[in-house]
């Protein structure tokens, strides 16, 4: 295969990395941050995974063609997401008249 | 075709690529595809899961603490163990050392296993403190005292997202520890060579993907809010 032999100590280092990781967003979860909480077990999350992606799926020696589709998935994936809660987060904003009141069943003549 | 057929016909190669560079680079795009569809998979859960986490916070709260947060980290160092051990199987396939290819791929299926032992645990504390949603549904004493204040229907809510991710990412594990098995099998009658290894490779990412999975589901539904 053409992908290039990885020496295992790198193999061995993500690894620590990613206990690391593992440890402090287990640590963070102890300290109250408000908001920035969730922000920071994302954004530990995230770099655990790209550790995951680069190194051990060895994206890093991927080609092209592999990366435009992995990150074709996650623009999917963010588009998903982001569509739907900008829907559910501003339904508040436009609120429904009361003539639209569905509490009674429509009537049929 | 059998194993033993194709390493006669230049290692591997199958007959409708040019050569074994197209193969791997056709292997691997094949793969990627299915994990990309993987991703949109869960992430119709894991959309679902940011409406409610947004609509029913005190509640997914009130549920994420019942967890408890040491197995949650503790298993996810399993997991990362076993994909270091997935990654240096790759390795020894492409160095072609079959006797650590077939020793790494037992570990990363007993690290898969220890995974799945605890994950069993922690599903049998949630019938114990019966939050099982419908099943065994009925919170008392200090369960009951955290979940109240953001209301038990809302509470049933997170443990209805717990069962449903959790249940999703087991059932991936155990189709991987299969795909594993089937591994060490063909690896022990030497079917794997330096030139041939692809279905290492492909299990190994799809053991990745489950891996990362998880690397999510730890803080989104151990760590909700902190615990302080």
């Amino acid at each position: 295969m053409s992908q290039p032999i990885v020496p295992q100590k790198t193999y061995v280092m993500v690894f620590l990395g990613l206990i690391g990781l593992t440890i402090l967003t287990t640590g963070v979860a102890f300290v109250d941050l408000g908001p920035l909480n969730t922000v920071a077990a994302l954004a530990i999350a995230f770099a655990k995974m790209l550790l995951v992606i680069l190194f051990f799926m060895g994206v890093r020696h991927s080609s092209g063609l592999v990366r435009i589709i992995l990150v074709a998935g996650f623009f999917w994936l963010a588009l998903l997401i982001a569509f739907t809660m900008s829907d559910y987060r501003t339904r508040s904003w436009t609120p429904a008249p009361d003539s639209w009141s569905t509490t009674a069943p429509p009537t049929h003549p | 075709m059998t194993d033993a057929e194709a390493r006669a016909q230049n290692a591997g190669l199958a007959h409708q690529f040019e050569d074994l560079e197209q193969q791997q680079e056709a292997d691997a795009l094949g793969i990627w595809v299915f994990l990309v569809t993987e991703i949109m998979f869960f992430g119709g859960l894991f959309a679902a899961y940011a409406i409610y986490r947004w609509l029913y916070f005190p509640a997914f709260q009130g549920g994420s603490h019942i967890l408890d947060i040491r197995l949650g980290a503790a298993n996810t160092i399993v997991l990362l163990a076993s994909s270091l051990t997935m990654a240096l199987s790759v390795r020894s396939a492409q160095t072609g050392n079959r006797r650590a290819l077939v020793l790494f791929l037992v570990a990363t299926m007993i690290l898969g296993g220890i995974f799945l032992g605890v994950k069993a645990y922690e599903y049998n504390q949630k019938f114990v403190e019966h939050v099982v949603p419908s099943l065994d549904w009925a919170p008392e004493g200090q369960t009951l005292a955290r979940l109240a204040p953001g209301g038990l229907g809302h509470a049933e809510m997170y443990f209805i997202f717990y069962f449903a991710m959790t249940g999703l990412h087991a059932l991936h594990m155990i189709i991987g520890m299969g795909l594993l098995l089937w591994l060490v099998l063909r690896a022990r009658k030497g079917s794997f060579t330096p030139q041939y290894f692809a279905p290492v490779e492909v299990v190994g990412l799809y053991w990745h993907f489950v891996d990362i999975v998880w690397i999510f589901l730890f803080p989104l539904l151990y760590l909700i809010g902190g615990r302080y």
